[in-house]
């Protein structure tokens, strides 16, 4: 294939802006898909993905094209994950492009993510050209959507491909579009092979699969392959495309795109962002950009059962083969027994990796509150790095504690503006920007302490916004904070897996309410329940659950027995999903409150 | 092997408001007809069973059955006599509503056989009675009450109920006051349960039905115990009271796990064996089961043979609501194992927490294990 005939591109959208559905009709259009493979929404792979209309695995398939022109193209479409929590995986894939096609709901305009894509991808110096989709619907706004494009992102949509990916309209334009506007790849052949890689991913079978884009030089299959910044060297079992399934080819060329098989073991020697060389004749310098991600959010995970521990500990191993930005390691909690502290990328990873938990391996899981990771500055001047709770050292030991920040971009429409300003500031946040993108679209720019962020803010963002509020963030710096440790007392005992660090200013507030939301999910035992929550040994907030009285079935006749058998079944089952704190017998949702306090 | 015998009329003039049984009003079945199927099933069922010793208790329960006519009833216990045999000193009691009885019924009854009443009462008061649906008044329950005397029953129950919406511990003291001065030889006094899909049941959905609250609930509860002993009742069953010698035989049965063959719509059965035993009832719908039995077919549903592990829990369960208690012996004769093998540590617990008390040999719950009975028999599933 010649260089000039390759284009390489992703889509870059905001979640239901129908990303994987243009994708689809790109498929079928160049016959990639036929009609026995045919599914709604190829490239979203997991049913995760696919339900909640998302791509979290990058995944990249190969078209091919006749132009207008007459002329043979390969079109490589690389899909990047699409949301917050993994800005990284994404600007990768957009490295490995020279264009993208930005698709914007013509009933919605851009959003916060949307803009943040754009901007990595204008970064990542990508010819970016707009399509705004879904124009079969009424409440289609071309001509504001335009505007707004050009006004907020400043590239030119005057004769942007208007698209509906539902209806199949706009199909070949923007196909043209591709092959006329984003330009061919750079690179030589015949220099020593330097290649991206921007993503990876364990195949049971196969072992680590990985996507290169090669930069420069030849991958053929046998070579001896070296990955520069994680230090180790495979053979290159298999070299091929995705066209849309796996497909072997003899050699990948500069400018191509691809999949190499080379007995890698796990993800976490095959990280996004790594460059891929020949071990005996490599290039003179890595690519630029590579990035280690870690954790920035950190959950206890806890089977209910706990004869289920030994199923999560494998379920974790093997999510970890596929997903190297994601840590664990087991931890003891007094009142949930075995379990194991999880590290996140951000909230929605979190929640996505606990979800496949209990689906996909049938799990039933206690989660505690999400914490960020703080730095803990010791008297002696010693500084430690928790994740925690109760990792942090006694008051008399601790000079200050500093939290991580971060810089949030929200887009919302104007008549949310005071509720979210008002959101930020409960959220202890600092205000950077407040900027009118067009007379009714504001991004609002605050300054905000993940402790924050991580307990409820999105949830409470969306809702308050009616859903139209979008976000985005990228991490700050860490900051000093008066941060205290806030322990929930059951019957006078701590409950461990309930402590969370918090701003002193918020503590008794916190306290109160959730102290008050445990009160409702407690049910009432054979004896009074005294909830607490404290300060080290300052009480700051009390309820008493009070005890049961009355627990009896009146009648219990010949006609009854089977019934009432039932009945005291479903109350001891009841029983059972509860975790046994002391002698109190706390549900599940108690444990979650914590999440939901408002 | 000892088997009693219960007979189901569903039927009523009206449905209480509380009511989850299976009872019907305005039926267009004619009583002879149902009662000829109730014997007809009898017949079938004889045919199917081993012979066994004869029965040690009859039980008319509804529904109403003291809707039938004396001549009805009196054909139903001839025919368990004949197919299953009564014992001479069988007890054969009848439920019977205030409203629906005269003295001459009374007497008819009892030349019939029937030997003990069970009036439901449920009230003293109209306002009461009327709030939960009743039929008849309170002056109605009396004079049913005096010509049951009249007619000669010696041996006579009546039902209350409390924690009704509106009512007071001291209301309901004096409810019982009442009772006490009537002088039945056995008094059943429930807490006012409501049941799924009765009307009270949406009422309390749509929080329409201020019942009392619990401490209220328990005060009744603790009352009811406490001034029926001191008038001199037993209080045998966690709802149930008689003086010496006047405990229902027939329902201590279903605590105790006795052989019982239920006929008619509805009528639920149990037998100990084969294995662990089996329960079934009746189709519930009249027209059904007498379509069943005229092509002689026995209505049965919801056949459940019990498990080792069903059968234990019952056995704790209800024993349990007796006030006797358990014999962790008897456990023993009957599943080959100790109770403690059975169930760990669970003894020693509910010992510890008060909830459970032995004497001579028996386990039975405390003053408080009555109020927290479920709490206590969960630990038995």
């Amino acid at each position: 294939m010649v260089i000039e005939n390759i284009r390489n591109f992703s889509i870059i959208a905001h979640i239901d802006h129908g990303k994987s559905t243009l994708a689809d009709r790109l498929l079928e259009y160049t016959g990639a898909l036929s009609e026995r493979e045919k599914q709604d929404q190829f490239l979203d792979k997991m049913d995760l993905e696919r339900e909640r209309g998302i791509t979290i695995k990058a995944q990249t398939v190969r078209l091919n094209y006749r132009a207008d022109d007459g002329r043979d193209y390969v079109l490589n479409l690389i899909d990047t994950p699409g949301h917050v929590d993994f800005t990284y995986e994404v600007s990768r894939s957009l490295a490995a492009c020279e264009g993208g096609l930005l698709v914007v709901d013509s009933s919605q305009g851009v959003e916060a993510q949307t803009l943040a894509n754009v901007y990595l991808a204008l970064d990542n110096n990508l010819e970016v050209f707009p399509v705004l989709n879904k124009i079969d619907l009424p409440a289609a706004e071309p001509e504001r959507v335009k505007q707004e494009i050009e006004e907020i992102i400043g590239i030119d949509a005057h004769d942007a491909v208007l698209a509906s990916a539902k209806e199949g309209i706009g199909t070949r334009e923007i196909l043209e579009e591709i092959v006329k506007k984003i330009p061919p790849p750079q690179g030589d052949p015949a220099r020593p092979l330097k290649a991206l890689l921007f993503d990876s991913w364990y195949d049971q079978y196969q072992g680590v699969v990985i996507l290169v884009r090669i930069i420069d030089g030849v991958l053929k299959k046998g070579d001896k392959i070296l990955l520069m910044m994680n230090g180790s060297s495979y053979e290159t079992l298999k070299v091929g495309v995705f066209a849309p399934v796996m497909r072997e080819v003899p050699a990948l060329s500069a400018g191509e795109v691809g999949f190499v098989i080379a007995g890698i073991k796990e993800v976490k020697d095959a990280k996004v962002g790594d460059t891929v060389t020949l071990l005996h004749n490599p290039c003179a310098a890595p690519l630029a950009g590579f990035k280690e991600v870690k954790p920035m959010v950190f959950s206890g995970l806890y089977p209910i059962d706990t004869v289920q521990y030994e199923q999560l500990r494998d379920a974790l191993a093997k999510l970890k083969l596929n997903d190297a930005s994601f840590s664990y390691e087991p931890e003891t909690s007094l009142a949930l027994g075995f379990g194991f502290r999880c590290g996140f990328l951000g909230l929605l990873h979190m929640e996505i990796i606990q979800e496949r938990l209990e689906r996909e391996f049938n799990l039933e899981l206690i989660t505690t509150a999400p914490t960020v990771v703080y730095r803990v500055h010791k008297v002696g001047g010693e500084v430690i790095t928790i994740e925690s709770a109760n990792l942090l050292p006694p008051v008399q030991e601790i000079d200050h504690v500093e939290e991580p920040f971060i810089l949030a971009s929200i887009h919302v429409p104007n008549e949310f503006v005071g509720a979210i300003l008002a959101l930020c500031e409960e959220k202890r946040g600092v205000q950077r920007e407040i900027k009118y993108l067009t007379p009714t679209r504001v991004m609002i720019v605050y300054e905000l302490p993940l402790n924050e962020v991580v307990l409820d803010f999105y949830d409470r963002l969306k809702s308050i916004s009616k859903g139209y509020a979008s976000l985005d963030y990228e991490q700050l710096d860490y900051r000093r904070s008066e941060l205290v440790r806030m322990n929930i007392l059951i019957n006078g005992e701590v409950v461990d897996a309930l402590s969370l660090i918090i701003h002193r200013d918020k503590a008794y507030y916190r306290g109160r309410d959730l102290v008050s939301k445990m009160k409702e999910l407690i049910p009432r035992q054979m004896f009074e329940v005294a909830i607490q929550a404290a300060i080290g040994t300052k009480v700051i907030a009390r309820e008493t659950v009070k005890a049961m009285r009355k627990d009896v079935l009146a009648k219990c006749y010949g006609g009854d027995i089977t019934r009432k058998r039932k009945l005291l079944e479903k109350q001891k089952e009841g029983k059972k999903r509860m975790k046994n704190v002391g002698n109190v017998e706390l549900p599940q949702e108690a444990f979650l409150a914590i999440l939901k306090v408002e | 092997m000892d088997i009693s015998l219960y007979i189901h009329f569903p039927f009523c003039l009206r449905k209480c408001l509380y009511c989850d049984f299976n009872s019907l009003a305005g039926s267009r079945i004619a009583p002879d007809a149902y009662v000829a199927a109730v014997v007809r099933e009898m017949e079938l069922r004889a045919e199917r069973l081993p012979a066994s010793a004869a029965a040690p208790t009859l039980y008319f329960g509804g529904g109403t059955p003291s809707l039938m006519e004396p001549d009805q009833v009196a054909r139903l216990i001839e025919a368990a006599a004949k197919l299953f045999g009564l014992m001479d000193d069988a007890e054969v009691t009848i439920e019977a509503n205030p409203g629906t009885l005269t003295l001459e019924k009374l007497a008819g009854y009892r030349a019939a056989g029937v030997n003990r009443l069970s009036l439901g009462v449920q009230s003293f008061s109209d306002e009461m009675l009327v709030f939960l649906g009743r039929v008849h008044t309170a002056r109605e329950a009396l004079d049913s009450f005096a010509a049951a005397r009249a007619a000669g029953f010696a041996n006579i129950g009546i039902d209350l109920i409390h924690s009704v919406p509106g009512e007071t511990p001291a209301g309901w003291r004096e409810e019982l006051a009442q009772a006490v001065r009537l002088g039945p030889e056995h008094i059943s006094a429930y807490a006012l349960t409501v049941e799924e899909g009765t009307p009270f049941h949406l009422l309390e959905k749509e929080g329409q039905l201020p019942l009392p609250d619990e401490e209220e609930g328990v005060a009744m509860f603790r009352d009811t115990a406490a001034l029926l002993r001191a008038a001199g009742y037993e209080h045998y069953e966690i709802s149930n009271f008689a003086r010496p010698g006047f405990r229902s035989r027939h329902n201590q049965l279903y605590w105790q796990r006795g052989n019982c063959l239920g006929f008619g719509a509805g009528a639920h059965s149990f037998l100990r064996s084969p294995a662990y035993g089996v329960r079934w009832r009746n189709s519930l719908s009249p027209e059904a089961y007498l379509q069943a039995v005229s092509r002689a077919v026995l209505a049965e549903e919801e056949l459940t043979p019990l498990a080792e592990r069903d059968a234990m829990a019952e056995f704790f369960f209800l024993g349990l609501r007796l006030l006797d208690g358990v014999a962790p012996a008897q456990f023993c004769r009957e599943f080959g194992i100790t109770v403690e093998e059975a169930y760990p540590g669970v003894l020693a617990q509910l010992l510890a927490e008060g909830l459970v008390e032995t004497r001579e040999g028996f386990v039975r719950l405390t003053g408080r294990g009555l109020d927290l009975a479920n709490q206590v028999f969960v630990r038995f599933l």
